[in-house]
């Protein structure tokens, strides 16, 4: 590779010389082809631009002899200077020896390669010679290749017309035999016959105006009617099988008779047969009951999973095969198959009715009626007017009847569904069936829709009421299902989902199932909804009454308080009732603070008493601004209450929901009346009671406190007169009331 | 941007009578009226310097009693009405008058904003609307629209039709009803519609709302226990001109179409108490306020039920003056219409600046992005429509 280079470099370097190039500046033309020369040989130029030109460099490009001399003259001893040149006289003599060698070698390539050059020159010239041979030689084949083909040709004209003769004569031949033929195969194989017919027709047809061919034309024809006529008695055969009927008329269809009227033929046919095994089924069941009275009737001939099987195999495979084949036969055109089809399926699956509801001997078992109509019982229970003294029946009896008898109907229709696919049963074992039923039918069908259907109705009863006119849910109902509901999504769900599974173990490859998670979610959902309405629901009633208390009386002209309004009686009776209708079906719940009640209690009846008013500086002209710094800071540091938001699963979440409504509705019921003295002073006493009263039901009695000291803040504002009334004054009067 | 945050403004007093000031359409402006019962009650008049993020108040002092409700000419910047109670010791009674604020005023010009409480001006009385012999006034209605000349009030179960004449010094009743009925019937809230010619209005009298023709003084349409209970407000889409809110005690904001009222077009329910106002926004009435005693006031976008249910549609000549200018965005305006984002009805901002309860939400005469709320502590706060949304409505 190095000596080729050096080669291509040595030759080109001879072709450039300053004569060639012909006045061009002599440099360029040597010190181009010199390039790729250094490239190879010389240092790379990337190591020549990171050194520094060093003219002491002796391989170097920036090689000055002047200043090497001087340098080693100067730096080094006579010894190694001497030293020096005798290896530098060495290294000279051993590149004038490489370059002579180098030299050598390239001439001798040189020289060989030009004889190879002038030996292909002689070979060609001889070779042009023999291609003009060929050329002429070539010509001569062809000319005499076309001389014997148009010899030829002729007689190869005559050999294919007589081919075409004797073909022709051959089908000739076969058309006379078709009349013989058909008659030979009409009687044993008809679909025969029907395929040489249908050969030799469009060729007869088309000939048919000589008269030859006419008469074997006639023949045929009257063997081929003669073989529809045969056929055509034979469609009516009562015994053909829905494998022969569909042959039949299939070859009928071949003889282009008309399909209409084989349509309708192979209909009528089809439904003889059909209505055959419809009346063998109808046949085992008991006559309809047309006297009316249901009498039980006798055991059924067959057990109703033979019936089932047998209508399936039998009835539905021969209609489907049916319309398979009309289809085939007919085409797309479906018109008349449907209603027909429709028809009978129809009969079918009445007759299956007939036979299903014979076997119900129980009477009707629907799991959505038994639901709703344990809930009107439930909802009578509740409704019932109790003779004084006498308790009805407690809300978790209720609850407890409800849930075990729905769990209970729920379990005996699994069971009439589990007869389905019990071992023996033929279509049971259908993988299809199979997986199916057990997941689409029984576990999505039956259980998953019944939990939902009935959180549904269960939420139905919380949203309807916004129906304008429809009578209200009782509360109690309300807190009832919200237990239930509750139940279904803690325990419930997940015992009827695997009692549903390992009963009917659903398939790997089934369709996807409703994960219990997401059900029981629904019926979290179901449970807060109805217990948010329940709270809603008593709240209204309890803040109604406020708002009319406070709506319709005269506070200007009101006298001094002596009692507690009958009113915060009330409130403080139904509130007590409420907490124990909650009590029945849920779980205490945490207090925050319980145990610093009395204590915070007493601080807060001790400041009032102590400050005649804490509302006080409101009324020194002097202060405006008082009342507002003191009402922001003390909303500064008390948190945001949300009045209608959603309760917890627990009796203090529950009760804390109602007080906080009915009480937000006495503040800003209160705001808008104008009270005079004694009017404030009422509402300090009625203030006074519900706190008494209430703490105990709150979650958080600063709750309570706090709403409480708003409305007496609002009534001081509202007050011509404001002057408190002493605090043990009452204190007397609540506790006397 | 940090102009987006909330204006707040507080009152020395009690307040519920919140109003802009519907005559004037430049500046921004609301009067609110307090609540006092010892002391002078005052209009504030309050401008908002949109650009430098400035409140500016004149007071006017209300001497005649607590001010229950408020509302300003259509016509005449300088004419408004109230409700106020007139207060002896045995007996309340709400009284309604017309007055006009001084002539600077009216357009709010100020000296200084420091001293101005020191130089109140008092109201210049019109008339009083005369109500002895039909019950407290429970509110003024001005005719939307209207040359200012004719007011409507609710006093206890009457609607009272006024022509006001001499340049409204006098107070004519032309025609008035009652409702009748068991029980104590009392409206609570009304409203003028601004279509048919501004012949139709509709009250609220506990859980039913009515409508009724101006002209023959008729009951036009009627539902019964429209909420669960009380209805507190009513307002009328501005666009479309059988649609109705209303909101109440049941914590719900319902939108109905009077032509057919046995079920609510849609239901809202984001508050935690009851609602007390509820006010389309005059321009885009997507935009729906409401104010309520959980202190809170709620922005909603109801555009399912709006007049633009498909938003603002952008034609082909727009389109292509559009290509024109922004070649770069060419691939994605390539569509007949430019139809924005899924519209869905949304709460698009609840507002919790208020510490009380708030009685009144107002939007802007003059801004169609700026509203007002007013919580019973006396806090006005003034909001803005939040900037992403305006821009979605209006590009």
């Amino acid at each position: 590779m190095a000596a080729a280079t050096a080669g291509s470099g040595a030759g080109s370097g001879a072709a450039g010389s300053p004569e060639a190039t012909g006045g061009s500046t002599g440099g360029g033309g040597w010190r181009r082809p010199h390039g790729p020369l250094q490239r190879y040989y010389g240092p790379s130029t990337a190591e020549a631009a990171e050194a520094p030109p060093d003219p002491t460099d002796i391989n170097g490009p920036h090689f000055d002899p002047e200043v090497f001399m001087t340098k080693v003259r100067s730096e080094c001893p006579l010894g190694q200077l001497l030293a020096r040149e005798a290896a530098l006289s060495r290294e000279i003599r051993a590149l004038d020896s490489d370059m002579q060698t180098l030299l050598y070698e390239n001439y001798n390539k040189f020289i060989s390669a030009t004889d190879t050059i002038r030996k292909m020159k002689v070979d060609f010239r001889h070779m042009e010679a023999e291609m003009d041979d060929l050329a002429a030689n070539m010509a001569a084949i062809s000319a005499s290749s076309a001389r014997v083909s148009a010899a030829l040709q002729d007689r190869h004209r005559r050999g294919a017309q007589l081919a075409g003769v004797q073909a022709l004569l051959r089908k000739l031949q076969a058309l006379v035999e078709v009349p013989g033929r058909l008659r030979r195969w009409a009687g044993t194989e008809p679909a025969r016959a029907l395929r040489c017919h249908a050969r030799a027709r469009a060729v007869l047809r088309h000939y048919r105006h000589l008269p030859s061919f006419r008469a074997i034309e006639d023949e045929s024809h009257a063997i081929m009617a003669e073989l529809a006529q045969r056929l055509r008695t034979r469609l009516r055969e009562e015994t053909l099988d829905p494998k022969e009927l569909t042959e039949c008329v299939e070859m009928l269809l071949q003889l282009e008779e008309p399909a209409e009227e084989l349509s309708e033929e192979f209909l009528s046919q089809a439904g003889a047969r059909l209505e055959a095994e419809l009346a063998a089924l109808e046949a085992e069941l008991p006559a309809a009951d047309l006297s009316g009275t249901a009498t039980t009737p006798l055991p059924p001939a067959s057990d109703i999973l033979d019936f089932v099987d047998r209508g399936s195999s039998a009835f539905v495979g021969t209609l489907c095969q049916l319309a398979g084949s009309y289809r085939a036969l007919f085409g797309g055109d479906t018109g008349r198959l449907e209603p027909f089809a429709a028809a009978l399926a129809t009969r079918y699956f009445a007759l299956l009715e007939r036979r299903l509801s014979l076997e119900r001997g129980l009477g009707d078992t629907s799991l959505l009626t038994f639901f709703l109509g344990c809930l009107g019982d439930v909802r009578q229970a509740l409704a019932a007017p109790r003779p004084p003294g006498k308790e009805g029946p407690g809300l978790p009896d209720l609850l407890a009847t409800l849930a075990a008898s729905v769990l209970g109907q729920l379990k005996a229709v699994l069971a009439y569904v589990q007869l389905f696919t019990a071992r023996d049963v033929a279509f049971a074992s259908l993988p299809y069936f199979k997986g199916e039923f057990c997941v689409t039918a029984v576990r999505e069908g039956l259980v998953v829709a019944f939990v939902r259907w009935l959180c549904r109705t269960a939420r139905g009863f919380a949203d309807g009421p916004a129906e304008r006119g429809a009578p209200a849910a009782p509360p109690a109902l309300l807190l009832l299902l919200a237990r239930l509901c509750l139940d279904y999504e803690n325990s419930t769900i997940s015992y009827i989902l695997t009692l549903t599974d390992e009963q009917f173990p659903p398939q790997d490859s089934g369709p996807a199932v409703t994960p219990g998670p997401a059900l029981c979610a629904e019926a979290r959902a179901a449970a807060q909804r109805l217990l948010d309405h329940y709270v809603q629901v008593q709240g209204a009633a309890v803040a109604q009454m406020l708002r009319k208390s406070v709506e319709t009386r005269d506070w200007l002209g009101t006298v001094e308080p002596r009692n507690v309004r009958a009113v915060m009686k009330r409130v403080v009776e139904d509130i007590t009732a409420i907490d124990v209708q909650v009590g029945q079906l849920f779980e205490e719940g945490v207090r925050r603070a319980q145990s610093s009640d009395s204590s915070r209690r007493a601080f807060s009846v001790y400041s009032s008493s102590r400050a005649p008013g804490r509302y006080a500086p409101s009324y020194t002209p002097s202060a405006p601004m008082d009342t507002h710094l003191l009402s922001n800071i003390q909303k500064l540091f008390s948190e945001r209450i949300d009045i209608f938001s959603p309760v917890e699963f627990n009796k203090v979440s529950v009760l804390t929901g109602i007080i906080k409504i009915s009480l937000k509705t006495l503040l800003e019921c209160v705001r808008l009346r104008t009270l005079g003295r004694f009017g404030l002073q009422q509402v300090q006493v009625d203030g006074h009671y519900l706190q008494l009263y209430l703490w105990r039901f709150a979650s958080d009695e600063r709750v309570v406190q706090g709403l409480l000291d708003e409305v007496a803040a609002s009534a001081a504002h509202r007050c011509l007169d404001p002057v408190p009334m002493e605090h043990s004054v009452v204190e007397l009067i609540c506790e006397r009331g | 941007m940090e102009d987006d945050a909330p204006v707040i403004y507080g009152l020395e007093f009690q307040a519920r009578a919140l109003t802009p000031q519907t005559a004037e359409t430049d500046a921004i402006r609301f009067l609110v009226g307090t609540q006092s019962l010892r002391y002078d009650n005052q209009i504030h008049i309050i401008d908002f310097d949109d650009e430098n993020n400035i409140i500016n108040k004149n007071v006017l002092l209300h001497q005649v009693g607590e001010i229950w409700h408020i509302s300003t000419s259509p016509a005449d910047k300088g004419v408004l009405a109230t409700c106020y109670n007139k207060t002896s010791d045995t007996k309340v009674m709400t009284c309604a008058a017309v007055w006009r604020m001084p002539k600077e005023l009216e357009s709010g010009s100020h000296e200084s904003p420091d001293d101005s409480s020191s130089n109140t001006q008092t109201l210049e009385l019109l008339c009083h609307l005369d109500n002895t012999a039909h019950g407290n006034m429970a509110c003024v209605m001005w005719e939307p629209m209207g040359d200012g000349k004719k007011i409507i009030s609710l006093a206890d179960n009457n609607i009272l039709l006024w022509d006001l004449q001499e340049s409204s010094a006098k107070a004519v009743l032309s025609s008035s009803t009652a409702l009748e009925g068991k029980g104590q019937l009392k409206f609570t809230s009304g409203r003028w519609s601004p279509h048919h010619n501004c012949t139709q209005i509709a009250t609220a009298n506990d859980t039913t709302v009515r409508g009724w023709d101006t002209r023959s003084m008729r009951q036009i349409y009627c539902i019964e226990n429209a909420h669960g209970q009380l209805v507190r407000d009513l307002d009328f889409n501005p666009n479309k001109q059988y649609y109705l809110a209303s909101c109440g005690d049941d914590c719900k904001v319902k939108f109905w179409d009077t032509r057919n009222v046995t079920e609510p077009v849609k239901t809202l329910e984001e508050h935690s108490h009851w609602v007390w106002n509820v006010r389309y926004n005059h321009s885009h009435d997507q935009l729906i306020l409401t104010g309520s005693s959980d202190s809170r006031v709620i922005l909603s976008n109801m555009v399912s039920i709006s007049s633009e249910p498909f938003g603002h549609m952008v034609d082909d000549d727009e389109l292509s003056d559009q290509e024109d200018q922004h070649q770069e965005e060419k691939i994605s305006v390539y569509r007949p219409f430019r139809i924005k984002e899924p519209l869905q009805d949304s709460v698009i901002a609840t507002y919790e600046e208020h510490e009380d309860s708030v009685y009144a939400v107002e939007w802007s005469s003059a801004d169609p992005w700026l509203f007002a709320s007013l919580s019973y502590d006396g806090r006005l706060v003034i909001n803005r429509v939040p900037r992403a949304l305006k821009y979605h409505i209006l590009l």
